[in-house]
């Protein structure tokens, strides 16, 4: 059986070239980038040359690179350790309704450390209003954080302008860019944010490895202590083969960015014209004209996302309900409740396209997905309901 | 554990893929019940993660038994989501029927509402053709009325057809117990010699969704989240002859049969006969009390055709345990029947299952209703 991915925001495949450039780092150049000798300087060059790719992919300083061990602990560290290392005796931090669970849940952490915080809404097609956070902002906040596309909904938020008001206010602003980086521009410079979260697996590198941009300056509390690494951001003997992974996809992605961007955009664009036109009772959820190439959320009426993605995936297609993260939880998605689609959070799904994904991929899913459809739908007691309705 | 022989045996028969390359038997769990949700009942605070809830349906560790089975046997494995509808007609149908001085049996209001229902309708979304469960049970069809037919597992010491009586034709017609004709010990054998990964798995015993196996904490615990009353109203225990002996705490507390835990002593054993939910009374008396011949059964299905007023001579099972006895059975209207058994039978308790046997045929059966004088 063929199989065909199309969840490429849960997870990409780990790019040959950068496999490739992975593979030394196991066998040869093992050495920790810490010591002194010829295998320590090997693995440290290696070390160094990543931070350069990163930086440059966001038009960052190699020193304002520090490496972690993904999108997870890089908001973590970014929220708590703003947090920490502020001196005002109230604090206040802004963020959105619709971030990922990886600042929401640290979000909420904080608060029960007496940290007050304000959800911003955000709009019915996902996008925040930089007016209601400029609101939000009070005497005592100490940070924003926004991310820059939603993973969910694929929306791309106003970053740029929300920067500007945080630099206005002189408040730190933080961005989870986890689902951009690699896929459309991200630059620190025009986005005018001080910290940056993004993850190796989501641009086609391994797990288990990600990076924290930390403008020039940002004084930040870190989250675990050991020896100096990362310029005392984050101790612990670094991951070289994956931060060598991490390099090699972010080099890759600012190679060809812009021509992956197109072609994946052509193809989901195609996807979801296909699926709207062949498939009635359906529509996208989120602002089509403001996401990332590869994301589409879209609402199948009478359909029960679970069955849907089981039928699928015994089909061979691989997508989702929604984040990977809460799969197998029966809360409705927080993102589409945040953006009052709760009744929809059951029958939606969302497919990312990626890289490797082909003109073919498409035609084949567009082939098979009217018929799972259908089927989910004629075993569907409020289905048949409304068709003798109507 | 047998479920998962189950699935190893229907793998075997069924090794090659569809024409269309998709695979033929997919493992699949139902989460019923979120272990975390009354943490209170695991004495965890509220957020803390228990280390081990095992031998239940639905915790972690079951998902991890179940997935790694499947791993074993080459089989996609998924895990599907009931915890609203378990909640709606299992948890709650549960707790309003301790409530009302009856001794409900959760299991087969779930299969009957969850397992062969909800879960058959997945089954079929996914483009199965049928479910199969590691029931100790047969399912046969008659060729000449197209009818089906459930039968007792081989193994009496097993047999779990008493916990089935509420699947209807369609539900049959969609269901496989590939353990019905093999013993325990088979079975356990069987695993071993397919060196599964639960073989020496012990069964689960309490009901899947009480953690402690201490309903009455679980009752407790879950209406003060419900954020309805938390003490259970109490009430008199009173004599067969109306004579008030003593108070309880709480209908939900008693069960017909239970001897111990009526905080009086007295001359001779006493037992609780029956719960009046109308008057809040528990009724005790002799052990001589507790054998009754007539009761009602309500819900009735019918799994072979009786009709309205028909009578049939059948031997009838009042709770799992219980050898079935013979009995008169009357089906009435409403989904009702009267039951007669030929010599009176001990603690028959309402909320229980009512099972008609022909032999080793389920004809079909309901919930006590009500004990008759």
């Amino acid at each position: 059986m063929r199989r065909i991915y199309l969840d490429n925001n849960a997870t990409t495949p780990v790019a040959p070239e950068v496999f490739e450039a992975m593979k030394p780092y196991f066998l040869d150049d093992f050495g920790n980038a810490s010591s002194i000798h010829w295998y320590g300087q090997r693995a440290k060059a290696a070390l160094e040359l990543s931070r350069e790719r990163v930086a440059r992919l966001l038009n960052a300083r190699p020193s304002e690179i520090a490496f972690t061990s993904g999108g997870t602990e890089s908001d973590n560290a970014a929220l708590v350790g703003i947090v920490e290392a502020s001196r005002s005796e109230k604090k206040h931090v802004i963020t959105t309704t619709i971030e990922h669970s990886a600042v929401l849940h640290t979000a909420k952490a904080l608060e029960k450390r007496g940290v007050r915080v304000t959800y911003v809404p955000v709009s019915a097609s996902g996008i925040v209003d930089p007016s209601e956070v400029e609101k939000a902002i009070g005497a005592d906040t100490v940070l924003i954080s926004v991310m820059h596309s939603n993973n969910e909904l694929g929306t791309i938020q106003p970053l740029d302008e929300i920067g500007r008001i945080a630099r206005e206010r002189d408040i730190y602003f933080h961005t989870d860019a986890v689902q951009s980086a690699g896929k459309v521009p991200v630059d620190v410079e025009k986005l005018g944010v001080d910290l940056l979260s993004l993850s190796a697996h989501k641009l086609h590198g391994p797990k288990g490895v990600g990076a924290l941009y930390i403008r020039r300056g940002t004084v930040l509390r870190p989250l675990l202590y050991g020896g100096h690494h990362e310029r005392d951001h984050r101790p612990g003997t670094e991951n070289v083969p994956g931060i060598v992974g991490l390099g090699k996809a972010a080099e890759q992605a600012a190679e060809h960015g812009t021509n992956d961007a197109e072609r994946v955009g052509a193809l989901r664009d195609r996807l979801e014209e296909g699926i709207l036109k062949s498939i009635p009772l359906t529509s996208v959820i989120g602002d089509r004209s403001r996401r990332v190439p590869g994301t589409t959320n879209i609402s199948f009426e009478y359909i029960e996302g679970e069955g849907f993605v089981i039928a699928m995936d015994l089909r061979g297609i691989a997508c989702s309900t929604g984040a990977a993260c809460s799969s197998g939880s029966l809360e409705p998605s927080h993102v589409l409740t945040a953006i009052g689609r709760r009744e929809q959070a059951r029958t939606s799904i969302r497919f990312s396209l990626g890289r490797f994904n082909t003109s073919e991929d498409i035609d084949d899913t567009l082939e098979v997905l009217p018929r799972v459809v259908e089927q989910l739908r004629s075993l569907s007691p409020h289905y048949k309901k409304s068709a003798i309705a109507v | 554990m047998d479920s998962s022989l189950a699935a190893a045996l229907l793998a075997e028969n069924n090794s090659s893929a569809a024409s269309n390359g998709s695979p033929r038997v997919v493992g699949m769990t139902m989460q019923l019940w979120n272990q975390r949700r009354l943490p209170a009942l695991l004495g965890l605070e509220e957020g803390e993660t228990p280390a081990r809830a095992s031998g239940r349906c639905c915790s972690l560790d079951d998902v991890y038994d179940a997935r790694r089975v499947a791993t074993f046997l080459g089989l996609p494995y998924y895990v599907v989501n009931f915890e609203d509808r378990f909640e709606q007609d299992v948890v709650r149908p549960f707790v309003e029927s301790y409530l009302a001085g009856e001794t409900p049996i959760p299991c087969s209001q779930c299969n009957t509402e969850i397992k062969f229902a909800q879960f058959i309708e997945t089954a079929l979304k996914i483009g199965a053709d049928a479910v199969a469960t590691g029931h100790y049970a047969r399912v046969r069809r008659d060729d000449e009325s197209g009818r089906y037919r459930l039968l007792a597992g081989r193994d009496p010491s097993k047999d779990q057809s008493y916990f089935l009586c509420g699947l209807t034709q369609e539900q049959l017609a969609r269901t496989l117990f590939p353990l019905g004709e093999f013993t325990k010990d088979e079975v356990r054998a069987m695993a071993r010699e397919r060196n599964l990964p639960v073989a020496e798995k012990p069964d689960s015993q309490e009901i899947c969704f009480v953690p402690t196996g201490n309903y009455r904490r679980f009752i407790d615990a879950y209406l003060s989240e419900q954020g309805k009353r938390v003490e259970s109203e109490g009430g008199e225990i009173v004599s067969t002859d109306g004579r008030v002996l003593g108070r309880h705490q709480g209908l939900e507390n008693y069960t017909v049969g239970q001897r111990k835990g009526l905080g009086f002593a007295t001359g001779t054993p006493l037992y609780v006969i029956g719960l009046d939910p109308a008057r809040h009374q528990v009724v005790v008396g002799s052990n001589q009390e507790l054998l009754k011949s007539r009761l009602r059964v309500r819900d009735v299905n019918w799994i072979r055709p009786v009709g309205e007023g028909e009578s049939l001579a059948a031997h009838v099972k009042i709770r799992n345990k219980h050898l079935p006895a013979p009995a008169r059975v009357e089906a009435g209207e409403n989904a009702e029947a009267q039951v007669e058994f030929s010599s009176p039978q001990r603690a028959i308790t309402p909320g229980q299952a009512a099972v008609f046997y022909d032999g080793e045929e389920v004809v079909g059966g309901g919930w006590i209703s009500q004990v008759l004088d």
